[in-house]
C-alpha cells in the first residue's frame, strides 16, 4: 500500500466519521428537552462534522488530483467562525423571547436581572448605577 | 470500496437531514426551528463535499462558500426576528 493510497484510505474515512458524528448531532436534536440543550447537540457537534468531512475532501483532492482547494480551507474557516455565534445569538433570542426551561434544569440566575420579579437581591436600577460607576 | 464507502457517507447525510425535517415541522418553538435549519445548511455543505469527491470535479467547491454565508446569514435574521420582532430598523420606527 502506498503513502499515497494510505492517504486516501484516511480521507475516506474522515468523511464517514463526519458523517457518524452529523447523524448522532441529529439524535442528539431529536431526543433533547429544550431549545438550550439543542443547540449545545446542534453547534458542537455539527461544527465538528462540517470540519472533518471538509478536511477529508481536502486531503482527498489533495493526494488524488494533486489540487490544493482554497475554498476549501476557506469554507472549513468560515464555519468555525460563524456557527458559534449563530448557536449564541439564537440562544440569546430564545431567551429573550421567553422560550422556559426544560423540567428540572436547576437554578435561573438570569431571568431576575433580566426580567426582574422576586428572588431579586439586588435591583435592575442599582445594577446599572454599579455598571455606570 | 471507497465508493460504497462515500454512498455510505451521503446516505448517512440524508438520514441525518431527514431527522432535523422532523425537528423542523415539529418543533415546539420557532428559536427550534431556526436551530434545525441551520444544522440542515452545514449538512448541505458536507454533503455537497462528498457529492463533488464522487463525480471527482471541483467546479461544486463554490457552492459550499456560497451555502455556507447563506445558512449564516438566515439564522442571525432569524435571531433578530425572533427577538426584536423586526428584520431590519429604520431610524423612524420606534
Amino acid at each position: 500500500m502506498s503513502g499515497k493510497e494510505i492517504l486516501e484510505w484516511v480521507a475516506v474515512l474522515l468523511i464517514l466519521f463526519g458523517a457518524v458524528v452529523s447523524v448522532i448531532s441529529a439524535l442528539g436534536l431529536i431526543k433533547l428537552p429544550d431549545v438550550y440543550t439543542r443547540s449545545h447537540a446542534a453547534s458542537k457537534s455539527s461544527t465538528f462534522a462540517v470540519l472533518a468531512c471538509l478536511l477529508g475532501a481536502f486531503i482527498y483532492f489533495w493526494t488524488v488530483d494533486g489540487y490544493v482547494s482554497v475554498r476549501l480551507i476557506l469554507g472549513i474557516i468560515f464555519v468555525f467562525i460563524t456557527s458559534p455565534v449563530a448557536g449564541h445569538l439564537i440562544c440569546r433570542a430564545a431567551y429573550r423571547a421567553n422560550v422556559p426551561l426544560a423540567e428540572g434544569s436547576g437554578e435561573d440566575e438570569l431571568k431576575p436581572l433580566l426580567f426582574g420579579g422576586e428572588g431579586l437581591t439586588v435591583s435592575p436600577d442599582e445594577l446599572n448605577k454599579e455598571n455606570e460607576k | 470500496m471507497k465508493e460504497t464507502i462515500l454512498l455510505l457517507a451521503l446516505l448517512l447525510f440524508m438520514v441525518a437531514i431527514a431527522l432535523l425535517l422532523y425537528r423542523v415541522i415539529v418543533g415546539p418553538t420557532m428559536p427550534d426551528r431556526a436551530i434545525a435549519l441551520d444544522t440542515i445548511g452545514v449538512n448541505l455543505i458536507s454533503s455537497i463535499a462528498v457529492v463533488s469527491i464522487i463525480l471527482s470535479t471541483t467546479a461544486f467547491l463554490e457552492a459550499i462558500l456560497i451555502l455556507g454565508i447563506l445558512a449564516f446569514i438566515g439564522t442571525i435574521a432569524f435571531s433578530k426576528y425572533i427577538e426584536r420582532g423586526v428584520i431590519v430598523e429604520r431610524k423612524g420606527d420606534s
